[in-house]
């Protein structure tokens, strides 16, 4: 259902969202960027239009609203356990074609590899993806090259016009409760941008020779594991356990994953003392090659969807597609 | 809400304790259900965590693990003993297809811990010891003291070919000294191309013994081998123990040679 919003009448229907669904969108937060008096755009709980921020890229992907940085799994007593209760409404939220494709890896993750996780399946069939249009690209993105600068199977897709909201709504339940005017209703067109100024190009015969190749040793003088790519990017999942045990009764406590880095010290450790890829290079491969390469053998697409915040992040200004453009020369050099 | 919750351990009670060295001790955990040589439960104390564990041994109503007490978790549970319970989930992983090495020529080589994940096959050959052509077994520890599983050994010696080495000589011990690798060239292995291999132990055992097995003229789809890495959840979702585009949780952890030679960590 196409339509043609004003500001306010699409603040209504927000309203009527709002009675229904918690709303997580790019929200700013201002001077809390990583130098002084910069801001960040990252996910929060919004009701409002204006909260959201439509012109800039988000620090943060929505990844959060679906996978909490920290997830209780169970309560616990000294003889049993009890599964956490699901926390908070069914949402909506709102993110860009790059992060709605990055929700496809990780359905690949959490839902379809072999075994279904149980809370991350019960908050993803309680969300709705509003797809937020992009009138050009931002800085390091390149989803063109990762065709992910398009989508369908939205449940909405929205652009902001001067002085409109454009929208077309798939999914009925979006539209509940609310009667749009007979004037609204229009013919619209998606803004999908066509062409990114960074560009990636992955070779069509790479192959896991490359691991072996040296372009990987800079990385190991250049990355400082501080685990910023990951937990930037839209599609990293991995998390670790943690126990924690209340500080009034010691024998109770909760269970909880939380998220995890591959490029952050420990991430392999196993009691005993084993662990494996000391080197930052070889763990910087390890991280490229997942989004590039392994990920697709096991799924049959990329997972990277070429957002470009890991490079946004990255305080050594490590360019990720820098890196990926790396891997036609060092196929087969040793 | 949606379906099973594989996060959620049950609890399960120890029957009995049997120390098998300083630092390795089986639990025997009352268990029936069905589980796979090979295979690994998830098993917890809830305010210390959470640690894979291989199975070492498959009764009818029982499971054993065999643990090391090297972490947090391990420590805690040598704490444990006859009549506690310990929280669980599993069993996971892939495991050992009997039926590959029924009918053949199987030598099981292992060193260390990495005894335990594969002392199931061992001891089912053992009692079964016609289900195979024949079946020698290479183990190796560090020192006398580090030897687990005394007990099935004198077992396994009486129907099996049993070689045993240990990685330094020490005063009062007449055996083989040395690495389990360095058993391979001398083995009487009556047909090399038809002969299936396992190989269990740490990352450079594993390496070095199956080259010598490749140099013995053993087919590489007919070694296989038990990784170990880190897992905090044994379901494909934390990453941990991912290389390339395998999940040791899920995938393994017994690999086939072929691919896991090209494993890059």
């Amino acid at each position: 259902m196409g339509l043609v919003l004003s500001a306010s009448r699409f603040g209504k229907l927000m309203e009527e969202w709002s009675k229904k669904y918690d709303i997580y969108a790019p929200a700013l937060f201002e001077g809390s960027g990583p130098f002084s008096d910069t801001d960040q755009v990252r996910y929060a709980k919004v009701t409002s239009l204006e909260e959201i921020v439509f012109d800039k890229k988000s620090n943060y992907p929505f990844k959060e609203a679906i996978l909490p940085i920290t997830q209780v799994l169970f309560y616990f007593t000294e003889d049993e356990v009890r599964e956490a209760a699901p926390r908070g409404r069914d949402a909506v939220i709102f993110l860009r074609s790059c992060d709605f494709n990055a929700l496809r890896s990780l359905d690949a993750i959490y839902i379809r590899n072999v075994i279904e996780d149980h809370y991350y399946k019960g908050v993803r069939e309680r969300a709705k993806f509003v797809v937020m249009g992009c009138e050009s690209s931002f800085d390091n993105c390149f989803c063109v090259d990762m065709e992910t600068n398009t989508c369908s199977g939205y449940d909405a897709y929205i652009h902001l016009e001067a002085d409109s909201v454009t929208l077309d709504i798939v999914n009925p339940e979006l539209a509940d409760s609310f009667s749009f005017e007979s004037g609204e209703n229009a013919q619209i067109t998606p803004k999908f941008v066509t062409a990114t100024t960074t560009r990636v190009n992955i070779p069509g015969n790479l192959d896991a020779s490359v691991a072996g190749s040296d372009m990987w040793d800079e990385y190991h003088t250049r990355c400082t594991s501080c685990g910023r790519c990951n937990f930037v990017c839209p599609t990293c999942t991995c998390f670790s356990m943690q126990d924690v045990s209340y500080t009034d009764n010691g024998k109770c406590g909760e269970r909880r994953r939380v998220w995890a880095s591959c490029q952050v010290d420990g991430f392999t450790d196993m009691a005993g003392g084993h662990s494996f890829r000391a080197n930052k290079g070889q763990r910087t491969r390890y991280r490229v090659l997942h989004k590039v390469y392994d990920f697709k053998k096991r799924n049959g697409y990329h997972m990277c969807v070429g957002c470009g915040r890991c490079s946004d992040a990255c305080q050594e200004y490590i360019s990720f597609s820098a890196c990926v453009n790396k891997l036609e020369k060092a196929m087969g050099v040793k | 809400m949606c379906d099973r919750n594989e996060y959620i351990p049950s609890a399960y009670e120890i029957k009995d304790v049997v120390k098998q060295t300083d630092a390795e001790y089986t639990f025997r955990v009352a268990y029936s259900a069905d589980v796979k040589p090979g295979q690994f439960f998830e098993v917890s104390i809830p305010k210390f965590g959470e640690s894979p564990i291989s199975i070492s041994e498959i009764g009818p109503d029982y499971i054993d693990l065999t643990i090391r007490k090297v972490g947090r978790v391990t420590s805690e549970i040598f704490t444990y003993t006859g009549g506690d319970k310990l929280f669980m989930r599993g069993p996971y992983g892939n495991g050992f297809d009997l039926d590959v090495f029924k009918g053949k020529e199987l030598i099981v080589a292992a060193g260390g811990t990495g005894v335990s994940p594969v002392k199931p096959v061992i001891d089912y050959f053992a009692a079964n010891p016609g289900e195979v052509t024949s079946c020698k077994v290479l183990l190796g520890y560090k020192s006398q003291q580090d030897i687990l599983f005394k007990n099935s050994l004198a077992n396994w010696t009486s129907s099996l070919d049993v070689s045993l080495t240990l990685d330094r000589a020490e005063e009062g011990y007449g055996g083989r000294v040395g690495f389990v690798s360095a058993l391979v060239p001398g083995l009487d292995i009556a047909n090399p191309p038809e002969a299936q291999v396992i190989v269990v132990g740490p990352p450079a055992m594993i390496t070095s013994t199956a080259k010598e097995f490749l140099n013995r003229g053993i087919a590489i789809s007919n070694i296989w081998i038990s990784l170990e890495r880190r897992m905090c959840c044994g379901i494909g979702k934390c990453g941990h123990c991912r290389i390339n585009d395998q999940y040791v949780c899920l995938d393994g952890p017994v690999f086939n040679y072929e691919k896991g030679v090209n494993l890059v960590d």
